[in-house]
């Protein structure tokens, strides 16, 4: 690849991926939706509201830190944490709220919905409508608002109403499609957030492009910090956009390895897993083209991930379009695994990782030693675990 | 001419619309179907639209989502739905059936191989709600070159070049999604359809069936009185899921009511 990295194509294509599946009463919202994202995307006055807010409210720049002795106790590679878990409310999922929200109060909308999965995008969504003055709805799995009822909770104080998803696998997916259901028949007064790199064009160019702001900072403080470029990214991938947030600025540096991270939950060859890119196909799922978790008669099979955030049977399609060029590798971690890195970062570096974000770190544990001191590795650290605690203490058989 | 278009002329001649019913096949077991099918064509019905159960409708509401679930659990299938129109086609060679659905069991499937199975099958149309005229260049060329027709949704919003791109792209009829949101949801405003009914027709030449929102025979004549077809699905869905435990009951009651519409629209 000598040209500069240029995608999607106009009507959101990354090679095969990605595109507009919609059904008709949808495609007019995208369209404006579209159009308005194109027009404040260079808007110098959007920018800078952005910015400010990003800067005053979420708290950025989100530190690089070099966690030195977890890495001279994996013996390999330095490795650096992008701090993601030390935004607003917990998360990198905030940068992406906190645009969209904008663009929503810009084009006249006074209705927010969003989809969640663990929560993380729900609390963020919730926190900016709260702070603009606007309705909001999130739909979560039921089975979600079970094992996430401390974001339940917290979506509630901040003025949201929590509608828990009975339908199908009760979960992310559905989550999303009662979200889209309740967009197609609020379309004049209400914007979707979606929360990940997927959903129809142009949602996965412009979450994208709200999140590379880690990216960004983190090439910059690399630079600043280490006086070069890392070697390898690392990062979760469910939806996947907190892996795009940090590989995109990075793209057209060919030197830097990017690393996505899936959940293999109990193991790949168990089936019992939520890695569409390690062993998925290709499908249209949600609007747009990708790898998804399906069975031979195309019917969307269940997932499963200790994790809520990374439960869900497609990726994003920028993910699928990286892998079938190998500009990046995507590999799988286990829930077992997860926890090894979940305990491992804990007690090393003080820092209490999400689960979703235990898989990053768990992987790193394993490429870190098979590199050289000299090198560098950036993780996005994409959330912080206090949501997880009921989880990780049900699982360790202690009553909080 | 395709069994979809010589449908809706005859129809016209005889100054008659469309009554077109929507069932998922395999719902709520796969040996309701096919009998299910040739009730409805005795009740008066002139196209079958058969759906292909999917695991995520995004676009359908509650009731034809559950249709989809219960089918699900009798493991139905694109492959399996075809089946079926294949059985149908052995004893009534005159009533089109369109199948419709979403567009990832097609993919799943290949789009060739579903074309060539749907030829088989003597399918006359495929309607596959997520698949708009942008996306759907390969897989219209392949259902064309096979004398099947592509059905399109229109929907309240819909602009006039989108109706045009529509009207491209299709053939056999469209289908006017007359209310905004999902299936089986809200009221008709019948004002609204008529306008957008003229809108349509200064952009296609193509005959519209007008679905969502129809729920007896009163919707029924009125909804006729303004397209060239009637489709009416949740509320057969629904007489399905009031009578899960005697299913003759359930098909006895989508029969009354199917004629009951077809007494409606053509008086």
């Amino acid at each position: 690849m000598t040209e500069k990295y240029n995608m999607p194509d106009e009507r959101g294509h990354f090679g095969p991926y990605g595109g507009m599946f919609v059904a008709e009463t949808l495609m007019l919202p995208i369209q404006e939706l579209n159009a308005a994202y194109q027009q404040y995307l260079d808007d110098p006055d959007f920018i800078a509201e952005l910015d400010a807010d990003l800067k005053h409210y979420v708290g950025r720049p989100s530190p690089l830190y070099h966690a030195e002795r977890w890495s001279r106790t994996l013996g390999g590679a330095q490795i650096y944490l992008k701090r993601e878990d030390l935004n607003h409310t917990g998360a990198h999922k905030i940068n992406n709220t906190i645009g969209q929200a904008l663009l929503a109060k810009r084009m006249g909308k006074t209705r927010i919905i969003a989809e969640t999965g663990a929560g993380q995008h729900g609390v963020a969504t919730a926190t900016v409508a709260a702070r603009l003055g606007l309705e909001c709805v999130v739909y979560m799995g039921a089975v979600d608002v079970a094992r996430q009822s401390l974001n339940v909770y917290r979506m509630k104080l901040l003025g949201a109403k929590v509608v828990a998803v009975e339908s199908g696998s009760k979960t992310l997916k559905d989550a999303l499609n009662e979200a889209l259901r309740d967009w197609v028949t609020n379309v004049d007064n209400t914007f979707y957030i979606i929360g990940t790199v997927a959903g129809p064009h142009p949602y996965p160019a412009m979450v994208r492009d709200f999140q590379a702001i880690i990216g960004r900072e983190a090439r910059q403080q690399c630079l600043d910090q280490a006086g070069r470029l890392p070697d390898a990214l690392v990062a979760c991938v469910g939806g996947g956009s907190n892996a795009i947030g940090l590989f995109y600025p990075f793209i057209d540096d060919r030197s830097v390895r990017m690393i996505g991270v899936e959940a293999a939950g109990d193991g790949i060859e168990t089936g019992r897993h939520s890695a569409p890119l390690c062993a998925g196909r290709p499908g249209v799922l949600h609007g747009n083209r990708t790898y998804l978790m399906e069975d031979d008669d195309g019917e969307i099979i269940e997932t499963h991930s200790i994790s809520a955030g990374l439960d869900y049977p497609g990726v994003g399609p920028e993910h699928a379009w990286l892998k079938d060029t190998g500009r990046a590798q995507y590999v799988n971690i286990t829930d077992n695994e997860a926890l090894e890195g979940f305990h491992s970062l804990t007690r090393m570096e003080g820092i209490i990782p999400a689960l979703e974000s235990s898989h990053a770190m768990a992987y790193t544990m394993k490429l870190a030693p098979i590199m050289s001191k000299d090198e560098i590795i950036i993780v996005c650290l994409s959330g912080r675990g206090d949501k997880d605690m009921q989880t990780m203490a049900q699982r360790e058989g202690i009553e909080l | 001419m395709s069994r979809l278009a010589a449908t809706f002329e005859a129809l016209s001649k005889s100054g008659r619309k469309a009554l077109v019913p929507f069932i998922t096949a395999g719902d709520p077991r796969p040996d309701f179907t096919l009998p299910m099918m040739h009730a409805m064509v005795e009740a008066g019905v002139d196209v079958i639209e058969l759906g292909i159960p999917f695991s995520d409708p995004m676009a359908d509401g509650p009731v034809i989502q559950r249709a989809s679930e219960r089918a699900l659990e009798h493991k139905m299938s694109l492959r399996r739905t075809l089946a079926i129109a294949t059985e149908f086609r052995k004893t009534n060679q005159h009533t089109p059936v369109v199948l419709m659905g979403y567009v990832n069991p097609i993919e799943a499937m290949g789009y060739e191989d579903f074309a060539n199975a749907a030829q088989r099958a003597d399918i006359d149309g495929v309607l596959t709600v997520d698949l708009p005229p942008e996306e759907a260049d390969e897989c219209v060329a392949l259902l064309k070159a096979r004398d099947i027709d592509p059905i399109f949704l229109l929907a309240p919003n819909s602009t006039d070049e989108r109706i045009k791109k529509m009207d491209a792209a299709g053939s056999g009829y469209l289908y006017y999604v007359s209310l905004k949101g999902v299936t089986g949801a809200g009221h008709l405003d019948v004002a609204d359809v008529e306008s957008k009914l003229n809108q349509i027709r200064a952009n296609t030449r193509l005959p519209v069936a007008i679905g969502f929102g129809v729920k007896d025979a009163q919707t029924a004549k009125t909804v006729a009185s303004l397209g060239d077809g009637v489709v009416i699905g949740s509320a057969l869905i629904s007489k399905i899921e009031a009578n899960l435990d005697d299913l003759e009951r359930a098909k006895k009651e989508i029969v009354e009511l199917l004629v009951a519409m077809r007494q409606a629209m053509d008086n």
